[in-house]
């Protein structure tokens, strides 16, 4: 109870504060110092719903199981991390001149609410506030996508407005089907939409309009996971705004947009007692594998390059939880927590390296390693853990993903390969080019933020080794949660 | 047999919704625009009263004045006041012409109502018969969108497109429940805020509202 309300109040309260005093010298330090409270709190809840199970608090307004919790932690952490190392680039970024102390202001406060829009999504047991918390994400990121206002930046920004904005309206839509079917049963009211009430009567549910409901939710949220053909936003976002930016939109925004899809998936699943929902969503994830891979070996901007590999892991966890079954749903929150650590580790240090060579073109950064190893590292090993080399945790969960494919969908599995192929391909020799070589790279005024990097890969590497016997026990109450 | 009056009502509120839904398709002029949306929010709030009246359902009185204060007050407000600073009144430039428009919006309206069929006979409501409408106003909406060349008719239609899906929350279900409602309204307020700031942005930074400035980002063959 307290923990959930700190949970979600913590970055609530940063974000007001930081409204007030985001543009002080020191706003860098209390964001991150408030970040860190949140981790603090979500590690409390954690352990809470560890030792006692799932809970529901405050007349069952916010529900807690193993699923939630670990996202919720996921989100925390990384949330601070990228606090981290924001606190060293939005400094370089102003000593720069490339932001104003009011745009500085803007950015701390709407960071904060992002955290707490995502937290709340996760948290809440109402599915119409899941997705009033969706779209309070797209709004508080809107404008940190166009936070430097260059043309390109108020472009991608507007394009992920309407785009998103047009995308949730469907989700809308859905909610509005799933409550029409729900009151049937439940009654009309404030329960008919609870999470847990639909859980229990799922299969009384009348499935044909779930089943319509199902297409737009899914492609609703699906816009936000940036599932191809609805990935337009997606790398212009990823490309123009602020780097911590991208991280937190690629490692935190797209698993919550993928948390209620699955949410959603599951009483869909429940009532129909057929598998469309989740042959739906294992067509979406094969469809953005292939396309996403294909378009990587035509990036020219680093940036965009690893948003299109977030799409192709998007991909490949939808198509794992499309896949069902304690194996796929296992491997796919596997897959969502070394994703979201090594693809938040890359944006880090790409981040660096783009200030330190001042371009984010691919061909103009050269020889990292020869200025700053631990950036030029940082970048190769993130890199290699991303492309599923072991011993990361990435290719363990790729692995699982795999193998469940060749027994359940064995049409899939040549198709994943290749794709993953195309990936290592066009990722591999991009990055080995930026990394070793001649270099154009120039000391930074600050030491460049390196801890979140290493942590991040520390993790995904004893990932891939050892998986703690608790973490698996969780994971494993999540997947049976799934289905 | 005929119909109580409530019914009557509530059919008659459905069509006018359609009727604006066109006329916002075809308008070229951009207060008028606004107008039309305001009408619309008008509309709908009606609409809300008198369902609540004929069902008994007293949040939904709460709603219809959510919507008059929000729909018909504040929004349009907002817009005015926004295309007075930026000094915006020009006719509105469309991709395809008005009547081919027109055409295309007559067939989303047939899929549609073939689309809300299933779910209507479903619903239990009074009002079950509109969610034909309130589908097609969302789909024109749509169409609105696709269709305009700036951003503030574009925006427009991304707040029409709300008016049809809160309609359909009506007619399919007597409307969601109250703190979802609320927070859908936060949202569409705050998003219009955002768009607010965007439109001084854009034309700061490119010295126009015309969005064909916002196609740069592609893929590069």
């Amino acid at each position: 109870m307290i923990e959930i309300a700190l949970v979600l109040g913590l970055p609530l309260t940063a974000a007001l504060l930081l409204a007030l005093w985001g543009n002080r010298p020191w706003a860098t330090d209390l964001n991150a110092s408030m970040s860190l409270l949140t981790l603090l709190a979500s590690a409390a809840l954690t352990a809470r719903i560890i030792s006692l199970g799932p809970m529901t608090a405050w007349r069952e307004l916010f529900f807690v199981d193993a699923f939630n919790v670990f996202l919720v932690a996921l989100t925390a952490f990384v949330g601070f991390t990228t606090a981290l190392f924001s606190r060293i680039y939005m400094r370089v970024e102003q000593e720069r001149g490339k932001l104003s102390a009011a745009r500085l202001r803007l950015y701390h406060s709407m960071y904060q609410t992002f955290t707490f829009t995502m937290l709340l999504a996760l948290l809440t047991n109402n599915v119409g506030i899941l997705w009033v918390a969706m779209e309070a994400a797209t709004l508080a990121t809107v404008l940190l996508v166009s936070l430097y206002r260059t043309p390109a930046g108020i472009e991608a920004a507007w394009k992920y407005f309407i785009l998103c904005g047009v995308g949730i309206a469907q989700a809308l839509f859905g909610t509005i089907l799933l409550y029409l079917a729900a009151e049937k049963v439940l009654g009309a009211g404030g329960t008919a939409l609870l999470w847990t009430h639909l859980h229990a009567v799922q299969d009384q549910l009348e499935p044909n309009v779930l089943s319509i409901a199902f297409v737009f939710l899914l492609v609703g949220y699906g816009t936000k996971v940036g599932l191809v053909p609805l990935h337009n936003w997606l790398p212009d976002a990823h490309a123009e705004g602020p780097t911590p930016i991208s991280a937190v939109l690629s490692g935190l925004l797209l698993n919550v947009a993928l948390y209620a899809v699955v949410r959603n998936k599951v009483l869909v699943d429940g009532a129909l007692g057929s598998h469309l929902a989740g042959n739906l969503m294992m067509g979406f994830g094969l469809l953005s594998v292939v396309v996403a891979a294909f378009f990587l070996s035509r990036q020219k901007d680093v940036k965009r390059l690893f948003a299109y590999s977030s799409i192709e892991h998007m991909g490949i966890i939808t198509f794992a939880f499309g896949m069902g079954g304690p194996v796929a749903s296992f491997a796919g929150l596997l897959h969502m927590t070394t994703h979201s650590l090594t693809k938040s580790a890359i944006f880090f240090a790409v981040g660096h390296a783009a200030q330190k060579t001042g371009t984010q073109v691919i061909d103009h950064i050269r020889g990292l390693i020869q200025t700053s190893p631990a950036v030029g590292w940082g970048l190769m090993l993130g890199s290699i853990a991303i492309l599923g080399i072991p011993p990361f945790g990435v290719f363990a969960s790729e692995f699982l993903i795999l193998t469940t494919a060749m027994q359940q969908q064995p049409w899939a599995t040549p198709l994943l390969l290749a794709a993953l192929g195309v990936a290592f391909a066009a990722i591999f020799s991009k990055v080995q080019a930026m990394v070793f070589g001649e270099t154009t790279a120039q000391r930074l005024p600050h030491p460049p933020a390196l801890l979140p990097v290493f942590v991040h890969l520390l993790f995904v590497l004893l990932l891939g080794l050892y998986i703690p016997p608790y973490l698996a026990q969780w994971y494993r109450a999540a997947a049976r949660m799934i289905g | 047999m005929t119909l109580p009056l409530s019914h009557q009502i509530i059919n008659l509120m459905a069509c006018l919704l359609l009727l604006i839904a066109f006329a916002m398709v075809s308008q070229r002029r951009i207060l008028r625009l606004i107008y039309l949306f305001a009408l619309q929010g008008l509309v709908l709030s009606i609409n809300t009263a008198v369902v609540a009246l004929a069902t008994h359902q007293p949040h939904l009185y709460f709603s219809a004045g959510l919507t008059l204060g929000l729909k018909v007050v504040a929004l349009p407000w907002l817009l005015h006041r926004l295309i007075d600073r930026l000094n915006i009144r020009w006719d509105i430039e469309t991709l395809l012409n008005i009547p081919t428009t027109m055409l295309v919006g007559i067939v989303v309206v047939i899929i549609a109502f073939n689309l809300a069929l299933p779910i209507s006979q479903l619903a239990g409501t009074i009002t079950r018969s509109s969610l034909g409408i309130a589908m097609a106003s969302v789909l024109l909406s749509f169409l609105m969108m696709i269709t305009r060349r700036k951003a503030v008719p574009q925006v427009i239609g991304f707040l029409a497109m709300e008016n049809g899906l809160f309609f359909a929350a009506t007619s399919a279900t007597y409307g969601m429940p109250m703190v979802v409602e609320l927070g859908i309204a936060l949202d569409v307020l705050v998003g219009t805020f955002i768009f607010g700031i965007f439109f001084f942005q854009i034309r700061e930074t490119f010295d126009s509202l015309d969005i064909h400035h916002l196609e740069k980002l592609k893929e590069k063959a």
